[in-house]
């Protein structure tokens, strides 16, 4: 008997994707490809700005202090001080001080993805095996060659792995940007009244679907990026998500 | 309910026909030493989901890797599963396991748990293939049979990337544990997003996030307070 309500409850929530119901306020229609399409969108540019904007700080930072040996103490800490401060304090705190809008939801967002994408290029950097770089010095490379011709290609997979998890983890925050004010995929989640039981369930499919497809996209952008040079040194290596998994002890380097 | 009694607790207008701090939802220092016993038992609960949660993705984690460690080709499937559900949003699982599970504690720590795996299962199977082959030999050549060297060798030496997995696993869990609430099980959540309405006051932002902050790096610290308590030899090699 629950599995048959459980069952009906999800049926419910993916008719509530394909088909558009009327609220349970009675007057306005809910759901359906319209609906859901448009909260999908808002959802992917809160996601995309975020990330663009935390790749644009993270990823030069990231790749300049690497190549320069400097900012370990900055590294690790971006790193720990990114897992203490929950990200949804963060919003809240934004959202409470600085007033209802999209820019402060996006600020929030970025500053979520920046700790993976930086410590994840700046150990991507630091490990680029020490002989490589030699050898392109001793083939002349300046450093600013060095730096985009061999530490860059070869800390691509790390580089793309921050992004993977960025991506993920902005794209399943973003949910909670209704809390704020903001629309999101997220609004049938937490406007229970307007959308119902199955606005909730269908829109919890359609957030789980989003991450895993964009888990799948960046774990395939992440193996397009990595040099066949390093596939076949590396083997398997290759396809791990990176060092933000790992335990900071590993991202120091001599 | 705790958020819903924090709002009830708002104050009248004063005479002078201002709004007092607490009506325009301000962060009010006196207002938060007279209420500060609202936050007791969402920080509790928070604290329990947390704690439980980790517990228990500890164990199903830890118990995954060592049948791993022995047959290697389970690394792969299990990565994967517990990569799944790693990649689903924490929120989005609460709701999907409502028609199944209903509301409450139970649910959350379902979700919960699931996210920890993979932190806990990679770090666990890192740590264990880090041990250099040379201490295993040594081992063995002294006597030691499968059991004694994985208990007494090889998860010792592993411990710095185990106690490091809890780390990643407590701190993340604490912050994902302010969802709880929109799956009926509170926590401090409750009184951050005002119990679903918004985020509305200021108080309870500052309040509610300072200690979520402060949990989890009570629990990292106290983490790693485990790790060099147990690992002498670490502090030895400087």
């Amino acid at each position: 008997m629950v599995a048959a309500s459980a069952l009906s409850e999800f049926g419910d929530g993916l008719r509530f994707l394909v088909q558009s119901d009327t609220s349970s306020y009675g007057d306005t229609q809910v759901g359906g490809p319209h609906e859901v399409l448009r909260l999908l969108s808002l959802h992917l540019q809160l996601s995309g700005f975020s990330l663009l904007f935390a790749a644009l700080v993270a990823i030069p930072g990231g790749l300049v202090l690497g190549h320069l040996g400097r900012g370990q103490f900055l590294a690790t800490s971006v790193s720990n001080i990114g897992r203490a401060v929950p990200s949804l304090a963060i919003i809240a705190f934004f959202f409470s001080f600085l007033g209802p809008s999209k820019a402060n939801i996006i600020l929030a967002l970025t500053l979520l993805a920046i700790p993976p994408l930086f410590t994840n290029t700046y150990v991507g950097v630091r490990q680029v095996d020490p002989d490589s770089v030699d050898a392109a010095r001793g083939m002349g490379y300046g450093e600013a060659r060095v730096l985009a011709g061999v530490e860059l290609p070869m800390s691509l997979p790390l580089v793309f792995g921050g992004l993977r998890t960025a991506a993920v983890s902005v794209v399943a925050t973003a949910t909670i940007a209704p809390l704020a004010g903001v629309e999101s995929l997220g609004t049938p989640l937490v406007a229970r009244g307007v959308y119902g039981t199955a606005g909730q369930i269908g829109a919890a499919i359609a957030i789980a679907l989003l991450a895993v497809v964009v888990e799948v996209v960046f774990a395939a952008l992440q193996s397009a990026v990595t040099p066949r040079g390093l596939k076949l040194a590396a083997g398997r290596r290759t396809r791990r998500r990176g060092a933000y998994l790992l335990p900071t002890r590993r991202v120091q380097t001599p | 309910m705790s958020g819903l009694l924090v709002l009830a607790q708002i104050v009248p207008r004063n005479r002078a026909g201002h709004q007092t701090c607490v009506q325009r939802n301000g962060f009010c220092p006196r207002w938060i030493v007279d209420n500060i016993g609202n936050y007791k038992e969402p920080f509790l609960r928070h604290v329990e989901l947390t704690v439980l949660a980790v517990a228990f993705g500890f164990a199903i984690a830890f118990a995954l890797a060592l049948v791993a460690h022995r047959r290697r080709w389970l690394v792969g499937p299990i990565t994967a599963v517990t990569g799944i559900l790693y990649t689903l949003p924490s929120l989005a699982v609460f709701f999907l396991l409502q028609p199944i599970t209903g509301r409450g504690v139970t649910t959350a720590l379902i979700a919960l748990t699931a996210y920890t795996l993979l932190i806990l299962f990679r770090n666990v199977t890192l740590g264990l293939d880090n041990v250099p082959a040379e201490i295993k030999d040594a081992a063995r050549g002294q006597g030691f049979s499968d059991r004694q060297l994985l208990w007494r060798v090889e998860l010792p030496l592993a411990l710095p990337e185990i106690i490091a997995g809890l780390r990643i696993a407590a701190t993340t869990t604490v912050g994902l544990a302010t969802l709880a609430f929109l799956a009926g099980a509170g926590g401090l959540g409750e009184p951050l997003f005002d119990g679903g309405e918004g985020i509305n006051f200021q108080s309870n932002v500052v309040v509610a996030g300072g200690l979520c902050v402060l949990l989890a790096i009570a629990l990292d610290l106290l983490l790693l307070g485990v790790q060099r308590a147990a690992s002498p030899w670490q502090r030895a090699r400087g």
